[in-house]
């Protein structure tokens, strides 16, 4: 079991998993989104090799209305 | 006539309006008034997932697609220089290595007053990582020059505050930013309604961005185009240029001579 905290809420998984894997699981495929996991962004084409640990804090945005 | 166009950041623009895509009812009135506004330039937020939210609901770029407008990423809600570039990374990566960002870092919560020395600071980082900023910032003709000589593409000194409806309050300010700057000037914030458009662009900016003054009007879509007109009537009034005011004396529009005389 590890814990992720994204967008700082505390979530909880069976196992690590990818930067993809847990985009899936959001169902944010398909989507325009960017990540960043410990201050650092991951860069799309990173998303699948790059493996989520125990603690790591994520943002994960989009883009809304604003002026 | 010549077509008037200006250029940001090597790309050339017919529209001198650029508006933000926010506080609009739905996305249907927000696609309707930027269409009517004929915006090419649109600002954006950048804004935390909504996780566990219903992922068919439509998003805002399915209603104004990247691929018709140059997006505008802003760093509206920023109040330190850190917060800001961390916005702009995460913006240039959601959108494809995009590099046209709008830099504002506010002061205050109250008044919307930019930070400008979190700016300056957040501009010198972001230059040298290659984006084109244009930057919101207050209309200090020194900090904007500063803000030009770090290598700002744009320079948008405030009208009045964000949102405020206040208009045009030191038009003495913004034209002593207008003449010494070699980049685009553009008056962002403050804007209330039409004249205050056209007064700004006879002021001789090179365009304006608005939000406010549009979603916040009862009739968004009419207002969007009353918009438009201004800044085209307030830039052909530039371009023209004005007569000269003259005080205290009258100067007849009809000839003064051949005049009737009269029976007596």
């Amino acid at each position: 079991m590890i814990q992720l905290f994204i967008n700082g809420e505390r979530r909880e998984f069976p196992a690590a998993l990818s930067v993809a894997t847990l985009a899936e699981q959001l169902e944010l495929i398909g989507k325009r989104f960017a990540v960043e996991v410990n201050g650092e962004i991951v860069p799309k084409r990173q998303h699948a090799e790059t493996t989520l640990n125990d603690g790591d804090r994520l943002e994960l945005v989009v883009a809304v209305g604003g002026g | 006539m010549t077509t008037d166009t200006f250029q940001i950041a090597g790309k050339t623009y017919s529209s001198r309006l650029l508006v933000g895509t926010g506080k609009y009812k739905d996305f249907d009135e927000t696609r309707r008034a930027i269409d009517e506004s004929d915006a090419e330039i649109i600002t954006v937020a950048i804004r935390r997932v909504n996780i566990g939210q219903d992922a068919s609901q439509p998003s805002l770029l399915d209603y104004l697609p990247p691929s018709e407008f140059t997006y505008l990423p802003n760093t509206a809600g920023c109040y330190t220089a850190e917060d800001a570039i961390r916005t702009l990374r995460l913006a240039r990566e959601l959108l494809d290595d995009h590099t046209l960002v709008k830099l504002e870092v506010l002061g205050d919560p109250q008044t919307l007053y930019p930070n400008v020395r979190e700016t300056l600071k957040a501009a010198e980082v972001l230059v040298k990582e290659g984006f084109d900023v244009m930057v919101y910032t207050s209309d200090d003709p020194i900090i904007a020059r500063e803000l030009e000589q770090i290598g700002c593409c744009a320079i948008m000194p405030l009208a009045s505050l964000i949102g405020s409806g206040m208009g045009i309050l030191n038009p003495w300010n913004l034209r002593l930013i207008i003449e010494q700057s070699k980049v685009p000037v553009l008056v962002d914030a403050g804007v209330g309604t039409a004249s205050d458009a056209a007064i700004a662009m006879e002021l001789g900016c090179d365009g304006i961005l608005m939000n406010t003054a549009i979603a916040g009007a009862r009739d968004p879509i009419r207002m969007a185009r009353a918009m438009k007109l201004a800044v085209e009537a307030g830039r052909d009034a530039f371009l023209a240029g004005r007569v000269p005011k003259k005080l205290y004396s009258g100067d007849p529009s009809s000839p003064i001579t051949g005049l009737i005389s009269g029976t007596k």
